[in-house]
């Protein structure tokens, strides 16, 4: 009964909303979250639960295999350093509301130290430490070695390595064009980009959310919801043809989900107008190539007349910054947009011009 | 005055000596480039041919035959009274799509993409249907299969006489 109710539940359409909400919740009462009563409180509650999750036998064999298990240390790990970023940021923002300067500055941190030996000697441990590792870890699980490469066949799910899942999941909404190449490329020189777009110097050399909040809202938004999230999805979700598997199901290779998705075109001159398809392609995605450009050229300067936030942010940037980070929000968000309008409406493509490879 | 004269040069000297040498860098410089692109085509090609001969059209039971589809990438499907040849590249993003007998679909491994036994898509991300090759009969009444001939159904080119075989 549980267990159905959790697979139902970690289905996209529903756990990416609430791990949305979840990541609001979590940024709203940052100062709840990072403290280490509500840290010992999660683990106290997570281990029994974690416990109840491995008694199940297909929730185990997706977990134990090896390619997995490092994903699952890496996970513990991002949680663990986003708690301990709460934790630290929520203490000198306290500290800040008092009127009081961060940790990081006060007279006994402010202590300076040689790279030579401080440094260096620490990261010479972590790197010997980190290959023995390594290497006690490839002697105990081997890698599996495969029948040579085929072109004419591929494994059934076919899986990216796991720090590309993430992309994996998004190609699943886009056009590779759009997801392999445009989303990816935006992401790298988004994040380039950052420090020239963030003109805002506090938060330099210390922890604090308060004084940021925007700047990190919108990264950790980016990587925990629409990146870390997509790979847990993309790695223990997904089964044979790619198929949603929630996390007690076996992996039944003749499941079946019925699915049919329509373009944008066909769902309006068809269903709505009911005439065919116009012969012209640029009239046939008309109401789509409109919706697209109106998404991208439309919002950014009405946000900047109409809201008090868009307001702010044209005054605090100046306008060609603004523009561009509006460009890259609007890129951001056209992913979990995108992802809700195949659930909401089976919509497979806003703009549908296969016949010159363009599909957004 | 001999001896300086000889060890420096005069205008015409230095642009010739430029030329030499410059002509010899070009020279190694673009063989190098021609051994480089040469080193991109490989000596031994494991692909398979682009041409093939597929039997009659008898041998095939109506539906999905995945008999090609292993050594050739093709699969020959029998329906309507048509017999065509339907590539087994995603449109996606060139996976290699599995037949499922028992849902009557192709179905992608990698991002979910289906397609009707046609290679009409009708679910997942794929943008347009799967592509059919030319299909012909030799005149000892086999059919010859001819992957460099592509018939992409978004321009209206399955309705070319050539891209099926009337059984």
């Amino acid at each position: 009964m549980l267990r159905e109710l959790i697979n139902k539940l970690s289905d996209p359409i529903i756990s990416f909303p609430m791990m949305t909400f979840a990541f609001y919740l979590m940024l709203k009462h940052y100062k709840t979250v990072g403290t280490k009563k509500f840290a010992y409180w999660t683990i106290a509650i997570l281990i029994p639960v974690i416990v109840w999750f491995l008694a199940d036998p297909n929730f185990f064999s997706i977990i134990k295999t090896p390619d997995n298990i490092p994903i699952i240390i890496l996970l513990v790990l991002v949680g663990f350093f986003t708690w301990f970023w709460l934790y630290k940021a929520a203490l000198n923002d306290t500290r800040i509301e008092e009127g009081l300067c961060p940790i990081e500055a006060t007279p006994e941190e402010r202590e300076k130290v040689w790279v030579w030996p401080n440094l260096v000697y620490t990261e010479l441990f972590a790197i010997i430490a980190c290959t023995a590792f390594l290497i006690v870890w490839a002697i105990i699980f081997k890698a599996p070695l495969e029948e040579s490469a085929n072109p004419t066949w591929a494994p059934n799910p076919a899986k990216a390595p796991w720090y590309f899942l993430g992309l994996q999941e998004m190609l699943v909404y886009f056009d590779p064009w759009m997801a392999g190449v445009v989303l990816p490329g935006l992401i790298v020189a988004g994040l380039i980009a950052v420090p020239y777009i963030d003109t805002n110097p506090k938060g330099n050399g210390y922890f604090t959310f308060k004084e940021r909040k925007m700047a990190i809202s919108a990264f950790l938004f980016g990587w925990l919801v629409l990146w870390v999230y997509l790979i847990i999805v993309g790695v223990f979700l997904r089964g044979p043809n790619w198929t949603f598997y929630g996390p007690f199901e076996y992996w039944d290779f003749h499941k079946v989900v019925a699915s049919f998705n329509i373009n944008l075109s066909e769902i309006i001159w068809i269903k709505m107008l009911g005439t065919g398809l116009p012969k012209n392609l640029v009239v046939r995605e008309i109401f789509g190539i409109i919706l697209s450009l109106s998404y991208i050229i439309v919002i950014p300067p009405w946000a900047a007349k109409a809201t008090k936030a868009g307001r702010k942010l044209i005054q605090d940037l100046g306008v060609t910054r603004y523009y561009i980070f509006m460009f890259l929000v609007l890129m951001m968000t056209s992913l979990p947009i995108k992802m809700i309008l195949r659930w909401l409406f089976s919509l497979k493509y806003i703009v549908a011009l296969p016949e010159w490879e363009l599909n957004l | 005055m001999s001896f300086d004269s000889k060890q420096s040069l005069n205008r015409r000297e230095f642009f010739s000596y430029l030329t030499v040498g410059w002509v010899m860098f070009t020279a190694a410089t673009s063989g190098i480039l021609a051994l480089c692109f040469r080193f991109t085509y490989p000596n031994v090609n494991f692909e398979p041919e682009m041409e093939f001969v597929a039997g009659t059209p008898s041998d095939y039971p109506a539906g999905v035959d995945e008999r090609w589809k292993n050594s050739y990438g093709v699969w020959m499907v029998k329906q309507e009274g048509k017999l065509i040849a339907l590539s087994n590249i995603c449109t996606h993003l060139g996976c290699i799509p599995n037949w499922l007998p028992a849902e009557l679909k192709f179905k992608c491994p990698c991002h979910g993409s289906g397609y009707y036994m046609s290679g009409i898509n009708f679910e997942g991300p794929t943008p347009r249907p799967l592509e059919r090759f030319k299909v012909g009969l030799q005149p000892d009444g086999k059919i010859k299969v001819d992957k460099t001939k592509v018939y992409r159904w978004e321009k209206g080119e399955w309705d070319n006489p050539e891209s099926f075989l009337e059984v």
